[in-house]
């Protein structure tokens, strides 16, 4: 698949002599949902910033759709769509006034029928006429998405879109999100809520302390990174496991009625098919098997654990 | 050229007037009003003719002026201040537009409120002192110019200001004491020879001189070189303009 964004080493030191991003290298692909996942201060925001052109990076260039985002940043800017980390509206303006203003100020000439559509899909077509301060935390949340996407971007960054917004918002920004990149829309997103991600991205981005640690497909990164369990439930209960199954990580539940069997989901699957055999060689019957694979959570944890 | 987004900022400034029409026209016309009855009428009933033009009449090219020189400035930083206050900056700079662009747009809205303030306070003071305009092209031509001016310089300490009392320094500290001993109330030739040489260095005396010849056809200094030092203004202001947005000045970290 194409690149649409570039990003070529990177890195940025703030006037406080505070490195945020430390060369960072990335490609973002044409049609993916990326997911920047990463703790508190990570430089998230920063990186996000300074493709929209919002700061200024120190050192390294980037390329949106080729144009590049500083000597082409008319060309880079009308592709692009961003929502904020921070929820900044103008009080007095109308919902339909604010939503119009950023299409033009984006360069498109006025289509009041796309920003019905828009405002209809975000549940804000009854709020139009309303001025944003009188709208609810949420409510105003859609409307910096209806501003985002007044101008038909063909790239959305939604920067912790979901942080502290209702069950129902994200419910429907989810939806939002799939809908937008089945019209090819290109999303790239930060979020700490991992199941999230682990929901939505096709790729996934960890990014701790400045530095990308990690670029992977989600399905690759489960794969490789991902901890499976088998737990077998037994027809009888055991005192301790047998010696010889020794060879294998296994763990007794506290009742004795169940064993564990931790392995990596790279092993393969040999292991286990040995390990069934031995067991039924030791005189182990069991009535019910299960596995569960750890979330990306669990990777998430590890990975900024061990990058530090 | 991104003219939807010069006609994106321009409305939406414009229409941020419209919403508090209360400061933006009626509170500045109320006031030059009230300098009309307090030195026109009162104090002025008692000045002799200056230069052949009653004190009333006198005073009005001055007080334009000083309304045009406080409102653009105002105008201009709070409508560049705000958003970077509340942080709807963020729209802006990710944008597809050029420094050029904004500067028009948010410096061509804040001196179109003053021209058109400036005509309001105009036909006001018809209807209360006499008045004959000599030179109606230079009038509007003074006008714009000194709009447009001051109104890059707001823009200016809009972007400078981090914080509310930085907005109002400058106007106050600066800009209104140059104002007052600008000549708006008082031709330059009243003062004693000394201060009328230091008032030279008050850049203010150029405008208010210049504009009051539009009307009456008489200057403090000659009309040429008010014009040419309104001129030196506006390059001075387009330059730090320029050299901020080149920066990235205090808009971008
Ligand atoms: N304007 C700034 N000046 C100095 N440091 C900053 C500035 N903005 C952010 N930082 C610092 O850069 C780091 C990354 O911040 P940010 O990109 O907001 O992280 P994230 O979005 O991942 O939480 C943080 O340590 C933050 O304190
Ligand atoms: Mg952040």
């Amino acid at each position: 698949m194409p690149s649409i964004i570039s990003v070529t080493n990177l890195s940025k030191t703030y006037a406080s002599g505070f490195q945020a991003l430390k060369n960072i290298n990335l490609d973002i692909r044409e049609g993916e949902i990326f997911a920047l996942l990463g703790p508190n201060g990570a430089g998230k925001t920063t990186l996000i910033g300074i493709v929209c052109g919002i700061v200024n990076a120190s050192t390294g260039n980037i390329k949106v759709d080729g144009h590049d985002i500083v000597t082409d940043y008319r060309a880079s800017r009308s592709l692009i769509g961003l929502v904020p980390q921070e929820l900044t509206t103008d009080a007095f303006e109308t919902v339909w006034a604010t939503a119009s203003f950023s299409r033009g100020l984006f360069g498109k000439r006025a289509d009041p029928a796309h920003i019905e559509k828009l405002l209809k899909d975000l549940s804000l077509w009854d709020k139009r006429d309303n001025m944003i301060r009188t709208l609810s935390g949420g409510m105003k949340r859609r409307v910096m998405i209806a501003k985002a996407l007044s101008h038909e971007p063909r790239i959305l960054f939604l920067d912790e879109p979901t942080a502290g917004v209702d069950v129902e918002l994200r419910r429907d920004m989810w939806r939002l999100v799939r809908s937008l990149r089945e019209s090819g829309v290109t999303i790239i997103l930060t979020t700490h809520y991992i199941d999230e991600a682990e929901e939505m991205a096709d790729r996934i981005g960890v990014i701790s302390k400045g530095e990308l640690i990690l670029v992977e497909d989600k399905a690759e990164l489960m794969r490789k990174l991902g901890r499976k369990q088998l737990t077998l439930q037994l027809q009888e209960k055991l005192e301790s496991i047998p010696s010889a199954l020794s060879a294998y990580k296994l763990e007794l539940s506290d009742n004795g009625n169940e064993l564990i069997h931790t392995y990596d989901a790279r092993e393969d699957r040999i292991g286990i098919a040995a390990l069934l055999k031995d067991l039924d060689e030791a005189g182990i019957r069991f009535k019910d098997l299960h596995t569960t694979q750890s979330s990306l959570e669990d990777i998430f944890v590890t990975l900024v654990r061990d990058g530090k | 050229m991104n003219i939807y987004a010069i006609r994106a900022i321009y409305a939406f400034e414009m229409a941020r007037t419209a919403r508090t029409l209360m400061q933006s026209i009626i509170a500045p016309v109320i006031s030059t009003s009230l300098y009309f009855v307090v030195f026109g009428a009162a104090i002025g009933s008692r000045i002799p003719q200056v230069e052949g033009t009653s004190y009333g009449a006198f005073i009005v090219p001055g007080l334009i002026m000083l309304s045009i020189l406080t409102q653009s400035m105002s105008n201009a930083s709070f409508g560049i201040y705000f958003p970077k206050f509340t942080g709807t900056i963020y729209e802006l700079l990710s944008a597809p537009v050029s420094s050029f662009e904004v500067v028009t747009s948010y410096v061509g809205a804040a001196a179109t409120k003053s021209v058109v303030l400036g005509l309001i306070i105009l036909a006001t003071a018809a209807l209360i002192v006499p008045l004959r305009i000599e030179h109606p092209f230079w009038m509007v031509l003074f006008l714009v110019l000194t709009s447009v001016t001051f109104s890059l310089f707001g823009f200016i300490i809009g972007i400078w200001a981090d914080g509310f009392e930085k907005l109002q320094v400058i106007p106050l500290l600066i800009i209104t004491p140059l104002t007052f001993l600008g000549g708006s109330f008082y031709s330059i030739s009243m003062l004693p020879p000394f201060w009328q040489t230091v008032a030279l260095f008050n850049p203010v005396v150029y405008l208010v001189s210049g504009f009051r010849w539009s009307f009456f056809g008489l200057a403090d200094v000659s009309v040429g070189i008010s014009l040419a030092m309104t001129g030196v203004f506006l390059v001075i202001s387009l330059a730090i303009v320029a050299w901020i947005f080149r920066t990235g000045y205090r808009l971008k970290t």
